[in-house]
């Protein structure tokens, strides 16, 4: 047994990976900028809060930057994933706990008592932790803050220092710096600023929903209840367009990207929560589980929620339609008969077309079609007004958006971070990922090649997989990564010692291979066991 | 139900057990007395690093052999006599095979230095020397420096485990430059100056005379032969190669020479005896290839041909192209063909670097005819498959710089070299190239 690795839980031990004095003063800055933020939670009223939140923002932001600066820019470009597994905070030893059970509880406290965070509540003014951000507030929405603004303002915040630390991290890799850029941006105008700035727009006689363009149904599951939709079709012409495009992303603009670049181009390109697995989330990847186990459980659970989402959503838009074609033509049953066929259609052409490749999942998949137009049809039967069969549309909503929208993704999906690995929330809860996995895996040009005979099997690549994909079980055979759940972030070829992965668009044809033997045999042996 | 008995969990055991399994549906176990699982051993530096734990470096999971019923014995094969077909263990027990495959692997070289046997010193290759290096050299206080002798790909790997944890390292190497009677000058230099720059005391040109204990028997510094310098250090890793881990073996009447006889069929003399991997000698040297190749994909290859003539398939050992890779500290090296330390007679050497050092190619080829005949890449990633299909096809040297582009493996979006090399090329050989 290696003695080290047994060390985890150990603060003080002698020969654990320990810090720098520039780290340690770097950790103190930030440190000073999050106690300005326990300071406001507990009521501290600070005499200019501009002031203090500035301070507070620019703290942590320095911290960082100078953590990275000495840990990144005093070595050699290359993969920096020494004493990984000897340090606390990232092999689960007391500071991931510590770290783990922070940031659980602050979840916790977002979603189901913001008033402690000192949320105004019935209109009396904000104070605490939510008050220190007003001002901010006000300067781009014109509005006070509400404890989502406090919490969007630091994700970005940590999406964009952390963005910083990465780019340092895997500055010898364009492919990750590009990456990172990228959800860097989209994080900082789409799900921050222009939302904010649409507010602005907003007036007595005009109003948008507040509406993170980004955000595709499913993953946005409240985009099309019947609120949102009376405020996107009273607002005029900005507002239709905005309706049109939430239907066309998912339907249209989704599969076209899917279908060319892979899932990656949304989940770790532009995805918010993607976005703070990849940067904040980065030293957690390893954190993941690659058993054949925790790979069944992710099927089934990831599809549930699909099943979920899908049947909910369509429960709440048919609670609010109409029955009488006259006055308008997407009726209840135009409405159910219209996501039958949509569904059919496309579980159909799976089965036909793409049977061998599904193999033993198209049994899970016809199940889950079934269980969809089985409900549909009850639907049909057994709904009135109000409820869908005896449930009331609005509380099936309410429990998605408690069960998967706030415990899913928030609490367990963040907070557990140090504890499973930073992708949790995208590997066994979120309905988009598994949308775009299933054509991920079916319709797609994306795949990771694999370099011939060179892989020695290290395990590298499955080891720093943030999915949880078994990338060795394909590489060591030569064969193609296609899964449903990969999401393109390429660390399985950035720390790949041999070169033996590599992301690629290519044509459909030959995308999916199987190689018994592998190259470095002569032919003869090659053929007869490959071709077979 | 025929049993096949194998000796040795490594990469050339498990991958013949699992053909079998493919094949057949005969008895199979496997022994070894270094884990109780196959792990892959060239994970080792990173469990020191701290990139990964022991668990992590197992390619399947624990279920996996039951699933496929391939019995696993942990224990240390003592003797074995092949006219019984019965294998003898160190605890006294035996165990009755029909088909023996010996994939003992390897075992470090030593060769007769004073002190090589004290407290403090290692070689690295098995479970058993990481878990002792480990306890030798847990930090920089505990292990104040290291002395490395041998720079090879072992050699390099030590010093990049240690240099992880900020001991010192200073490595001694024989030949004028790392690696030198394998890489061409210019590629060796280029590992030189990086390892200087990862602040490797890198000494060239320089043996061990001896390794001086202290009064409890512990690695008290070395002795270099050619200057008498002495450095004090607490560890040694004597890291100048492998050669066949074949004790038991020559006790049998199994024939050996540096490693275990076999045929093109991986036959030994002894019928129902195999053997594969890094302890297999080829009785004639197959192309330009060793008789014995401590290699990873060779020993997978022979499990994977054994495989077939156990299963009735009889099959010849016929290795391709060679190629190899391997990382020293942040450059990565592959290699397709061969390119040899010195051109061979009637070839030459393309080299192109780039100004930044972790980054060159060589090439070398037939001079009269321009045939490609193989590449070194440093820094830069290339298909396996397409490099095979050129050295195959007999493509020139010209061909393969015009078509350099068709076997880039680098990531998206990286820059690429191809103009550079082709302009570099066209500069040096002007008359040459058509």
């Amino acid at each position: 047994m290696s003695y080290k690795t047994n060390n985890s839980m150990s603060l003080a031990s002698p020969d654990s990976k320990s810090l720098s004095t520039k780290q340690k003063i770097s950790v103190g800055v930030g440190m000073l900028g999050l106690f300005i933020l326990i300071l406001a939670y507990f009521n501290i009223d600070f005499p200019n809060r501009a002031l203090f939140l500035t301070a507070s923002l620019v703290l942590m932001t320095i911290g960082t930057v100078l953590f990275a600066n000495d840990a990144y820019l005093t070595k050699h470009e290359g993969i920096k994933n020494d004493g990984v597994w000897f340090k606390s905070i990232t092999s689960r030893g007391l500071w991931a706990w510590v770290t783990g059970i922070a940031l659980t509880l602050f979840y916790i406290v977002l979603y189901f008592k913001a008033a402690w965070f000192g949320l105004g509540e019935d209109g009396k003014a904000n104070t605490g932790l939510v008050a220190l951000f007003d001002p901010l507030s006000y300067l781009l929405n014109g509005g006070p803050a509400s404890q989502w603004f406090v919490y969007g303002t630091l994700y970005t915040v940590a999406i964009l220092i952390f963005g910083y630390k990465f780019i340092l991290k895997y500055r010898h890799n364009k492919y990750e710096r590009l990456r990172t850029f990228s959800v860097m941006f989209f994080q900082l105008a789409f799900a921050f600023l222009i939302p904010e700035f649409m507010a602005r727009l907003n007036s007595d006689s005009f109003k948008l929903p507040y509406y993170d363009l980004k955000n595709i149904w499913p993953l946005n599951y409240y985009n099309f209840e019947k609120y949102r939709v009376d405020e996107f079709i009273s607002a005029g012409d900005i507002g239709i367009a905005l309706l049109l495009f939430g239907v066309l992303s998912i339907f249209v603009i989704t599969p076209i990207l899917t279908y060319k670049y892979g899932k990656r181009w949304y989940c770790s390109w532009v995805c918010g929560c993607g976005g703070l697995a990849e940067t904040a989330g980065d030293p957690f990847r390893h954190l993941s589980d690659k058993s054949m186990f925790a790979w069944r459980v992710e099927r089934w659970v990831v599809h549930s929620v699909v099943v979920f989402v899908t049947l909910m959503t369509t429960a709440v838009i048919y609670s609010y339609l109409g029955t009488d074609s006259s006055k308008y033509w997407l009726t209840k049953d135009v409405f159910l008969i219209g996501v039958t066929i949509l569904l059919t259609v496309v579980f159909l052409w799976a089965i036909i077309f793409k049977r061998e490749q599904l193999a033993k999942d198209a049994k899970l998949g016809a199940i889950g079609y079934f269980v969809i137009i089985i409900t549909l049809i009850g639907m049909h039967f057994f709904s009135d007004t109000k409820h869908v069969f005896w449930f009331d549309a609005t509380s099936l909503k309410k429990t998605y958006g408690f069960l998967i929208g706030a415990v899913f993704s928030g609490v367990i999906g963040v907070g557990f971070y140090p504890i499973f690995g930073s992708r949790v929330w995208c590997r066994f809860g979120c309905p988009m990922a598994a949308i775009l996995g299933f054509q991920q895996r079916l319709f797609s040009r994306f795949r990771i090649t694999t370099n011939g005979g060179q892989c020695i099997s290290c395990g590298n690549c499955s080891t720093y997989c943030e999915m949880g994909i078994d990338v060795r079980a394909y590489a060591q055979k030569g064969e193609n990564i296609v899964r449903s759940s990969c999401v393109g972030c390429g660390i399985c070829s950035a720390v790949c010692p041999r070169g033996v992965l590599k992301l690629e668009n290519d044509t459909m044809k030959g995308r999916i291979n199987s190689n018994d033997i592998l190259l470095g045999n002569d032919v003869d042996l090659m053929d007869l066991v490959n071709q077979k | 139900m025929e049993h096949i008995a194998i000796i040795g969990n490594g990469i050339s055991g498990v991958t013949a057990a699992r053909h079998i399994r493919k094949l057949s549906d005969k008895k199979i176990t496997i022994i070894s007395a270094e884990t109780e699982h196959f792990f892959s051993r060239t994970a080792l530096m990173y469990i020191y690093m701290g990139h990964m734990k022991y668990e992590h470096t197992k390619p399947y999971e624990d279920w996996f052999w039951k699933k496929n019923r391939i019995d696993l014995k942990f224990g240390f094969v003592n003797s074995i006599d092949t006219e019984a077909q019965v294998l003898k263990f160190y605890d006294g027990s035996e165990m009755l095979y029909d088909k023996l495959i010996l994939a003992t692997g390897s075992k470090s070289n030593k060769f007769g230095w004073p002190g090589e046997d004290l407290n403090g010193v290692l070689g690295l290759y098995s479970k058993q020397d990481l878990d002792l290096l480990e306890r030798l050299a847990p930090n920089k206080e505990v292990c104040k420096r290291a002395v490395i002798v041998g720079g090879g790909l072992i050699g390099v790997e030590l010093a990049e485990m240690l240099h992880t944890r900020n001991i010192p390292v200073t490595l001694l190497v024989r030949e004028s430059n790392f690696w030198g009677n394998v890489l061409p000058n210019g590629d060796a230099q280029l590992i030189n100056n990086h390892l200087k720059n990862h602040h490797i005391d890198l000494r060239l040109s320089r043996n061990l005379k001896e390794i001086v204990s202290d009064e409890n028997g512990n690695v008290k510094s070395v002795i270099i032969e050619e200057t008498g310098e002495e450095i004090p250090c607490n560890v040694v890793g004597l890291t100048p190669g492998v050669s066949p881990n074949i004790d038991i073996v020559k006790q049998s009447n199994i024939e050996t020479d540096k490693g275990i006889l076999v045929n093109r069929y991986l036959e030994t003399n002894v019928q129902n005896v195999y053997a594969i991997g890094d302890c297999a000698q080829q009785r004639e040297a197959i192309g330009n290839r060793k008789p014995v190749e401590a290699v990873w994909y060779t020993g997978r290859m022979m499990g994977e041909v054994v495989a077939q003539t156990i299963c009735g398939n009889k099959m010849a050992y016929k290795p391709g192209h060679w190629f190899n890779s391997a990382k020293f500290f942040d450059i990565e090296y592959q290699t397709y063909g061969w390119v040899f330390s010195k051109p061979k007679e009637g070839n030459a050497h393309f080299h192109w670097k780039h100004e930044d050092g972790t980054k060159c190619i060589t090439i070398e080829f037939e001079v009269a005819t321009n045939r490609f005949l193989g590449v070194n890449t440093f820094g830069i990633r290339m298909k396996h498959e397409v490099f095979d299909r050129w050295l195959t096809e007999e493509k020139s040297m010209d061909y393969v710089i015009e078509h350099l582009k068709e076997a880039n493996f680098d990531p998206e979006f990286y820059k690429s070299f191809e103009r550079d090399i082709t302009i570099e090329y066209s500069k040096q050989f002007k008359k040459l190239s058509v």
